[in-house]
């Protein structure tokens, strides 16, 4: 399946893991505890050592999943053990896709990326701008590029991430960092408005804690929700608790259940779209 | 010199979305107000550079060290800018562009404290709110620095992440620019970051070797055959070779922090130095490719220094170019020999030099020094200008334990320190 068809079938619920987040086995278990919540696509975090656009929650998820011993091929391996359906995408910085293999460039990591099944990235510190050598290597494999699109991206800007961009866009909902929240914040809207004319889906993510959360971003126009933080808090509840892997599992896939039951309530609530009936 | 952000395979803009708009605002700032002086802003950055900051200061031939090492030495002496480090070059630029550009809040980050007390400076002047990222371990090695900001009215911030040093106080000023991107300006500290930082504060800083170059003409009458100048992201190692780039008789020497030796364990993720230049390889850190110190994933390894102002796992792009085309040659000194050296410029000159300006003559006494040992690479000429990039007042504390805990030979007896502390 790919991305864009995980959006066929109502709003597209996508949670966010760091992979190997406490530790190998807990961390597929939990990652399959998504799928069974209603995950339509699983953003999967390659963690990197420098991860400049998260806030705390997943600055701490990448240090416990480095401790662990996470690597680049220890992540291949991770996707390659996975047992789940729904469409991967990888989320990492650039350093790491721009390092593996044997000479500098995109391309290997790209190509392994595909063969383990990965369907695309999204790489929060690699703008439009500098994307061009990774969008070749994904058009080579056939995986798509998710470009984040911020509250200050504006014009120009905005048709040239747009132009890159394959999958779903990625809306940033508030400035700042990764990091749970409770409001709607009206950037989200606005950024939705701006988003409008474009014809591809448009996941919402940053700050998406909750079902009726969840709920409230659909209804304002959002074809997907994405949601991180809220799900490692719980990762990190448990870990801290030493709770077991099972428990964990089934308190993640509890908030799973209550946000894709919320996206798809906002999406009922929703007036008809004009061009999308 | 490229303005399009590129250094050879180096530089470029590698950050979040979320900041590009603001990076694109600043560039086109830094086009009209620095490469063009709309509004007259460098004749006014000039002009507060000479009456705020001390400027010019001076070229200043040092016997003894001309006589110990069989050439002319000339220091140019950035400790006596206020603040005391040549940092203010930079921080009360970037501040002021940033009041020239309409912004209200200030953010910068620190690792020795230097960049932040001139920000700190800065802001005071020019009446500008500030709050300032400084890494835990830094804060407890420079105290000084901190009340020195508090004193002058900002904020500092503890980084508690990672090993809390330079790199983590970047990343965390980053994050904090990313959520305030519409009415806060980030003063990076360094010739790093995403373009246009790199070009920006060289333009900043090069009034070092603007001044140095008219100054050795003046009073020696010709070119210099050697600018030594030591080398952590690289701002006062930019500033004092610039102006010299097209000189092509004269070498230019970026001295790294070898820290306790240049072995790399990768196992653990940790280079015991801050040679990124020597022993680093290409990569992208904090928005721009360059040389980094990382592991074989891509990983970026902590780094180490005595010196905390050296302490970071990259530099700045422009400078690896320089590096990699054979322009200047990197070489590094490790952290005994900087302490030594710190103790020998204190003794033969009078000036008590801040740790990350002691690699540079650690770096003249490996060469020229009586136990020099004979290599290719290093043939200094007869006259040389070293960076004096700033004072050691800071690092008293630090550099009094260091050199307590190591036995450095021509130290006095540190007894009579440790005893008071």
């Amino acid at each position: 399946m790919s991305l864009e068809d995980a959006f066929a079938d109502g709003p597209a619920f996508i949670p966010y893991l760091a992979a190997g987040d406490p530790g190998y086995e807990s961390s597929l278990a939990y990652v399959e505890a998504l799928e069974r919540g209603g995950a339509d696509i699983i953003e999967l975090g390659l963690p990197f050592s420098e991860p400049v656009a998260e806030g705390p929650t997943i600055q701490n998820a990448v240090v416990r999943s480095l401790e662990n011993g996470m690597t680049p091929p220890r992540f291949f391996e991770f996707v390659e053990d996975l047992d789940v359906s729904v469409p991967l995408v990888c989320m990492t910085y650039y350093n790491l896709i721009y390092r593996y293999g044997d000479d500098p460039g995109p391309r290997p990591f790209v190509e392994k990326a595909a063969a383990v099944g990965i369907e695309g990235f999204v790489v929060p510190d690699l703008p439009a701008e500098e994307a061009d050598p990774l969008r070749e290597a994904c058009d080579e494999f056939g995986l798509d590029l998710v470009f984040i699109v911020a509250p200050t991206t504006r014009g120009e800007r905005l048709d040239r991430i747009m132009e890159q961009v394959s999958g779903y866009v990625y809306v940033q909902a508030r400035l700042g960092t990764t990091g749970a929240q409770t409001s709607v914040s009206d950037q989200t809207s606005s950024s939705l408005d701006r988003l409008g004319e474009y014809d591809v889906p448009k996941a919402v993510g940053f700050g998406i804690s909750s079902g009726d959360h969840a709920e409230r971003i659909v209804r304002s126009g959002a074809d997907g929700i994405i949601v991180g933080s809220a799900l490692v808090d719980i990762v990190a509840t448990g870990y801290e608790h030493g709770d077991d892997a099972e428990t964990v599992a089934d308190r993640i896939e509890t908030l799973a259940r209550e946000l894709d039951e919320g996206a798809r309530a906002g999406a009922s609530q929703r007036p008809p779209h004009p061009e999308r009936t | 010199m490229s303005v399009d952000g590129t250094f050879g395979d180096y530089g470029g803009q590698y950050v979040p979305e979320a900041l590009m708009p603001a990076i694109e605002e600043l560039n086109d700032a830094y086009e009209r107000y620095v490469l063009n002086n709309e509004g007259g802003f460098m004749d006014d950055f000039r002009e507060r550079l000479r009456d705020f900051g001390g400027r010019p200061t001076p070229l200043q031939r040092a016997g003894r060290l001309s006589e110990r090492y069989d050439c002319e030495v000339y220091l140019k002496r950035e400790d006596l800018v206020h603040g005391g480090a040549h940092k203010l070059n930079n921080a009360l630029g970037q501040v002021l562009l940033a009041k020239y550009m309409g912004k209200e809040r200030i953010v910068a980050e620190t690792g020795a404290g230097q960049h932040g007390t001139a920000t700190a400076m800065a802001c005071a002047h020019l009446d500008m709110p500030c709050e300032i990222y400084m890494g835990e371990r830094d804060i407890n090695r420079q105290r000084p620095n901190v009340f020195r900001m508090k004193l002058n009215g900002s904020e500092v911030n503890p980084v508690t992440v990672g090993r809390g040093t330079l790199k983590e106080a970047i990343s965390e000023t980053m994050r904090d620019w990313a959520t305030n991107v519409e009415d806060t300006h980030y003063v990076i500290g360094s010739v790093v970051g995403p373009h246009p930082f790199p070009s920006m504060v060289r333009d900043f800083q090069s009034v070092i070797s603007e001044e140095a170059r008219t100054q050795v003409r003046e009073q020696v009458g010709r070119l210099p055959d050697a600018v030594i100048a030591c080398a952590g992201g690289g701002s006062n190692t930019m500033g004092a070779f610039a102006a010299f780039v097209p000189d092509d008789e004269t070498r230019l020497y970026a001295v790294e922090a070898g820290g306790s030796t240049l072995e790399v364990d990768s196992e653990a993720g940790v280079a015991p130095n801050s040679a990124s230049l020597t022993t680093g390889s290409e990569g992208i850190l904090h928005g721009a490719r360059t040389r980094l110190l990382q592991d074989d994933d891509g990983q970026i390894m902590e780094s180490h220094s005595v010196s905390s102002g050296l302490d970071y796992a990259g530099v700045g792009p422009e400078l690896a170019h320089l590096v990699d085309t054979g322009r200047a040659t990197a070489v590094n000194v490790g952290d005994d020999e900087a302490l030594t050296a710190f103790h020998r410029l204190s003794q033969l000159e009078g000036i008590i030099p801040a740790l990350e300006t002691a690699h540079a003559f650690g770096y003249l006494e490996q060469v020229a020094g009586p136990d020099a040992t004979e290599s290719a690479d290093a043939d200094l000429g007869e006259l040389v200008v070293v960076n004096v990039s700033g004072r050691g007042d800071k690092d008293l504390e630090s550099a009094i334990e260091e050199t307590y805990e190591r036995d450095i030979d021509i130290a006095p007896n540190m007894d009579e320190f440790t005893g008071g502390l």
